[in-house]
C-alpha cells in the first residue's frame, strides 16, 4: 500500500515537472495544419462511403477472409443471410427420447433446473436404446425450459446415453415464454395415464401376492 | 398559385431525398446498410415515416403554454418555406421575381429562430428551453458571417435581385432585360483583356469571377450548417445531450413539421448558396471555340429546354451541396458552445468582413 503511494507521489511530481517545464502534449495549431485535419477527418468517411459497394460474406469461420475484412459494410441482413456456426454448434438443446433411459441425470446436473422429469416404471419390456442399454422407464414428462437454460452442457456431459445433446439451432425466439419450454416425452397424457395405472395395477397384485406368501409363510411357521 | 405548388413539391421531393440519402450515407460511412426493408433498397422509408408520424397522437404537454405550442412549428415552417419564394427555379422560373429577393430572404429567414425560441418556451421542459436558448443563440450569432458574406456578392453584382445575380454567373447574361450591354471579364477584371461574356459556363460563376467570393461561400457555407442546426453545429439538438432540443416534447403531426422545416432549410440555404456562389442554374460548362457546350447545355430561355437544363443544373448543384452537409455531419464532432461563439466572433465574422471590404475594392477594380 506504501508502496503504491511513494509511486502515485513520484509519478505527480514528475507530471507536475513536465507541465512546469511545458513539455507537456502539444496541439498542432494553426491555420493550415487544422486544414488538413479537417481534410484528414473528411477522406476517412469519404473513403468509407467509396467503399460501401464491398460487403461482408456470410463466410464461414475457417474461411481466410473471416478476420480481415478489409473494407465495406460488416452488416448482414440477418435473417436473409447469416454467418455459418459450426456443425457441432452448442446451442439449443434436444433429447432424442427413443434413446432416453430416464435416468435423471441431467436434471440433477443442471445448475439452473430447466430440466423436469417425471419417471413411471415400465410393467412391459420396452426394449433397448441404440447402444444396447436396456429401458426400464417411460417418461411421461420430460420438459426442458429453454428459457432457464444457461447452455452450459453439463447435461450433455452426463447422458449415459448421448440422447441428449445440444444442436446449432440458435434462432427459436418466441412471443410467448411458455413457448420456450420444449416438451420430450413420447407419450401423450392419456398414455401416460394409462402407464401409470398398469403400474399401480402390477404393484398392487405383487404386493397381494407378497402378502399371500407372507401369509402362507405365517401359517406354515 | 402554380408556382406555390411547384416549389411545395420540389421542396417535398428534394427533403424527402436528403432525408433517406441522410440515412443512407450515415451508413455507408459507418460501415452499415441503412434501411433495406421498405421498398428496394430501403426507397420507402422517409415516406413511411412521415405516414406513421402523422397516425401518431398529437401530445400536448399539461404544463405546456398551449398557444405557443401550438403555433411555433407552423411559424418555423411558414418562414423557411416563405424562403423558397424568391429562388429562381429556372431562367423564367421565380414563384416570386421580386427586386430585393436577396434582402426579403434574410428577413423571413430570420423569423424561423422566434418559431424555435415559441417552441422551446412553450414546452416548459428544461430541455426544450436549453435548446431554444443556444438555437437563437446560434442562429442569431451565425447571421452576421451569413448575411456578410451574401453582402459582399450584393456588392459584387450590384443587385438583390435572385434572378438578376444568376443571369450575371452565365453564357445567357445578356438576355436578362437590364443586363443587355453587360460584358463579363476574366476574373471580373477588365484590364486583363479576356471577354468571358459569351465564353459563359463555369468562368462567369460568382467564385470564379470574383475568386475573393470563394472565401465568402466558404464563410456562408459554414454559417449556413449552423443557421440549419446542423452536425458540426447542432448543439440546440444535441441528441446526446438534450435529447432533441426545442423539439423534445412534440409528437406526431408537429414533431413532422419541425422534421419537414429543418430538412427545407437545409435545402433552402444549399440553393441560396448555389444561386449567390455557384452560378446558379447556370451551366458549368463553358463555350470553347466551336464548341458551344454552355449554348447547348443551356436550353433556351423561357423555353421548356431553358426550364429543363436550368432546373437540372441548380438541383444537381444543390444537391452536391446537401452531400457535403450530410458529410460534414458524419465526420466532425459537435462544437462546444464557447468553441462555437468563438469560431463565429472571432473568426468568420472578421473575415467576412475582410471580405466585404475586399470585394468592394475589386467592384471598383471590375468598373474600371
Amino acid at each position: 500500500m506504501y508502496r503504491h503511494k511513494l509511486r502515485f507521489a513520484k509519478l505527480a511530481t514528475s507530471v507536475k515537472e513536465s507541465l512546469k517545464l511545458g513539455t507537456t502534449i502539444k496541439y498542432k495549431t494553426g491555420f493550415w495544419s487544422v486544414v488538413k485535419s479537417l481534410w484528414q477527418g473528411a477522406a476517412l468517411t469519404i473513403r468509407h462511403f467509396r467503399n460501401a459497394k464491398n460487403r461482408r460474406t456470410p463466410a464461414y469461420v475457417s474461411d481466410e477472409n473471416y478476420f480481415k475484412q478489409p473494407d465495406g459494410l460488416v452488416t448482414l441482413t440477418y435473417p436473409y443471410e447469416a454467418l455459418p456456426i459450426p456443425d457441432n454448434g452448442r446451442y439449443r438443446l434436444h433429447n432424442e427420447i427413443d434413446d432416453c433411459i430416464v435416468c435423471d441425470l441431467c436434471a440433477k446436473v443442471c445448475p439452473v433446473n430447466c430440466i423436469i422429469i417425471e419417471s413411471v416404471k415400465a410393467t412391459e419390456d420396452i426394449g433397448t436404446t441404440s447402444d444396447g442399454t436396456k429401458k426400464r422407464l417411460h417418461a411421461p414428462v420430460f420438459d426442458i425450459d429453454l428459457a432457464k437454460c444457461c447452455y452450459c452442457g453439463l447435461c450433455t456431459t452426463v447422458c449415459p446415453t448421448d440422447c441428449l445433446t445440444m444442436t446449432p439451432v440458435y434462432d427459436f425466439v418466441e412471443v410467448d415464454i411458455k413457448n420456450m419450454v420444449y416438451h420430450f416425452t413420447d407419450l401423450s397424457p392419456e398414455e401416460a395415464e394409462e402407464k401409470k395405472q398398469l403400474l399401480a395395477k402390477q404393484q398392487e397384485e405383487m404386493a397381494a401376492a407378497k402378502a399371500a406368501a407372507l401369509a402362507a409363510k405365517k401359517q406354515q411357521g | 398559385m402554380l408556382a406555390f405548388l411547384l416549389t411545395l413539391g420540389l421542396m417535398l421531393l428534394i427533403v424527402i431525398a436528403v432525408v433517406y440519402a441522410e440515412r443512407k450515407v450515415a451508413a455507408f460511412m459507418q460501415d452499415r446498410m441503412g434501411p433495406t426493408e421498405a421498398g428496394p433498397h430501403g426507397i420507402m422509408q422517409p415516406l413511411l415515416d412521415v405516414l406513421k408520424l402523422l397516425q401518431k397522437e398529437d401530445i400536448i404537454p399539461t404544463a405546456a403554454d398551449k398557444k405557443l405550442f401550438s403555433i411555433a412549428p407552423i411559424l418555423v415552417f411558414v418562414a423557411v418555406f416563405a424562403g423558397f419564394a424568391v429562388i429562381p427555379l429556372a431562367p423564367a422560373v421565380v414563384a416570386s421575381g421580386i427586386g430585393i429577393g436577396v434582402f426579403y430572404m434574410l428577413a423571413i429567414i430570420s423569423l424561423d429562430v422566434v418559431g424555435l425560441l415559441m417552441a422551446g418556451w412553450g414546452s416548459n421542459n428544461k430541455y426544450a428551453m436549453l435548446g431554444a436558448m443556444r438555437s437563437v443563440a446560434q442562429i442569431v450569432s451565425y447571421e452576421i458571417p451569413a448575411g456578410l458574406a451574401i453582402l459582399a456578392v450584393v456588392m459584387v453584382c450590384q443587385s438583390l435581385d435572385f434572378q438578376e445575380i444568376s443571369f450575371q454567373q452565365g453564357a445567357l447574361m445578356n438576355q436578362f432585360p437590364g443586363l443587355e450591354y453587360e460584358m463579363n471579364w476574366l476574373f471580373g477584371i477588365e484590364a486583363l483583356g479576356i471577354n468571358t461574356t459569351t465564353i459563359g459556363g463555369i468562368t462567369t460563376w460568382n467564385i470564379f469571377r470574383v475568386p475573393l467570393l470563394f472565401v465568402a461561400f466558404i464563410i456562408y457555407f459554414i454559417a449556413s450548417l449552423a443557421e440549419c442546426n446542423r452536425a458540426p453545429f447542432d448543439i440546440p439538438e444535441a441528441e446526446s445531450e438534450l435529447v432533441a432540443g426545442f423539439h423534445v416534447e412534440y409528437s406526431g403531426f408537429r414533431f413532422a413539421v419541425f422534421f419537414l422545416a429543418e430538412y427545407a432549410m437545409m435545402v433552402l440555404v444549399c440553393l441560396v448558396a448555389v444561386v449567390l456562389f455557384l452560378g446558379s442554374w447556370n451551366t458549368p460548362l463553358p463555350n470553347i471555340g466551336p464548341f458551344s457546350l454552355a449554348y447547348w447545355t443551356s436550353g433556351t430561355v423561357g423555353e421548356l429546354s431553358g426550364i429543363l437544363w436550368g432546373a437540372f443544373w441548380l438541383i444537381s448543384k444543390t444537391l452536391i451541396l446537401l452531400f457535403v452537409q450530410l458529410w460534414a455531419r458524419w465526420t466532425y464532432p459537435r462544437l462546444r458552445v464557447d468553441q462555437l461563439m468563438h469560431l463565429c466572433w472571432k473568426v468568420l465574422t472578421p473575415i467576412a468582413l475582410a471580405v466585404v471590404l475586399g470585394a468592394g475594392i475589386w467592384r471598383l477594380l471590375m468598373v474600371g
